[in-house]
């Protein structure tokens, strides 16, 4: 297999001795069919054992391997070296905080995933012996694109609203909302409602669409944000007409 | 945290935006093209005839959506485009914005009915 060099330019934090971010870059041989990942292994494997990033199941599926490649929110697992031009810039995501290299903070996703109330939210509690709430393929199918979701936070990253760090719940907080408000055994929609129909939630959302574009599993955020726009304003209209309606 | 208020100005938002986009190329095709382009006898669209056909009131309750609805939804967008220009002043541009929309609202709803 053909092996090509590349300068890989990564940005290092140290908090402990760095008053800032700097760059420092390394050259990698790379195999022809490597991710960025396998060659950011590379770096920590063979030439400087302090670089820290995350990372784990090396297919797409953990969601913890994501940076800024050459400006472009990515997951370093799912891309591939021969794509790309012969010196790459590595950052850590952006809209976060830095820990430590390409490590972010991710505690406002985390706090902000939280008060979605991203889980069933069922009428009533059934007991394990009165077996599990049915669902027809047709319910299922509803719903099902906005399950993808890898918690990977790229759309955050790539979100102008985020950024503005005016408190906008996110692409993939809102998305996983919508998911469950979809979901024909879930009834925590108005539950659901004080964050997600508030003016940090859906509204803050000016549907750039970002999100969409540098989602790895096309679970398209900004469609779950629009749609729920549409449901939120028909019952902001409801009520208006019949206030109390689902007390 | 407080549930917005902003489903006002979407609705409209929304609505003007899917009028703009499936009404309003036809009215333009209608009444901007179709005569130039010799597809319409001149007659067509003469005075007579639509001074005539704005006096039913389906026909000025459209005029009036024609007006109103894309009106609106370019106010919320201007207002939208401002805060991504780094913009914060949202008070001045909500006011700016939807003022202008309102006096359009005015204006439209002024002539249908002197007409
Ligand atoms: S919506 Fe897509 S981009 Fe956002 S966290 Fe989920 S998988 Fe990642």
């Amino acid at each position: 297999m053909s092996l090509r060099t590349f300068e890989l330019e990564i940005m290092r934090y140290d908090p402990d001795k760095d008053s800032e971010p700097r760059f420092e870059t390394f050259s990698v041989p790379c195999e022809e069919d490597w991710v960025v990942l396998d060659a950011v292994n590379y770096v920590k494997d063979n030439l400087d054992r302090t670089l820290s990033y995350r990372w784990s199941c090396h297919m797409a599926v953990c969601g913890s391997c994501g940076m800024m490649i050459n400006g472009e929110p990515s997951l370093s697992c799912k891309t591939f070296m021969r794509h790309m031009p012969d010196k790459i810039r590595i950052e850590p995501l952006a809209n976060f905080p830095i820990e430590r290299d390409l490590v972010v903070v991710m505690d406002d996703f985390m706090d902000k995933l939280a008060s979605v109330k991203p889980y069933l939210v069922a009428k009533e509690k059934k007991a394990v012996e009165d077996g599990s709430y049915l669902q027809s393929p047709a319910q299922l199918k509803k719903f099902k694109q906005y399950t993808l979701c890898i918690n990977c936070t790229l759309c955050y990253s790539a979100c102008p609203q985020y950024a503005l760090g005016e408190g906008f719940v996110g692409p993939a907080a809102l998305a996983l909302a919508h998911r469950y408000n979809l979901d024909s055994r879930d009834v925590g929609r108005s539950a659901r409602a004080d964050v997600v129909a508030s003016n940090e939630g859906i509204w803050e959302c000016s549907f750039v669409g970002a999100c969409s574009e540098v989602c790895p599993e096309h679970v398209d955020p900004a469609g779950a944000i629009q749609q729920t726009k549409i449901a939120s304003t028909l019952d902001y209209f409801k009520d208006l007409i019949t206030p109390g309606r689902d007390k | 945290m407080a549930r917005s208020n902003k489903p006002i100005v979407w609705s409209l938002f929304a609505a003007g935006g899917t009028f703009a986009a499936f009404v309003t190329p036809a009215m333009i095709v209608v009444t901007g093209l179709a005569l130039s382009f010799g597809l319409l006898p001149p007659e067509a669209l003469s005075y007579e005839r639509l001074s005539g056909l704005i006096e039913n009131p389906i026909a000025k309750g459209i005029v009036f959506l024609t007006v109103f609805l894309p009106a609106w939804h370019a106010a919320h967008r201007l207002r939208i485009t401002a805060h991504d220009f780094g913009i914060r002043e949202d008070g001045l541009v909500m006011m700016v914005c939807y003022g202008l929309a309102s006096v359009a609202t005015v204006m439209a709803v002024y002539a249908l009915l002197s007409l």
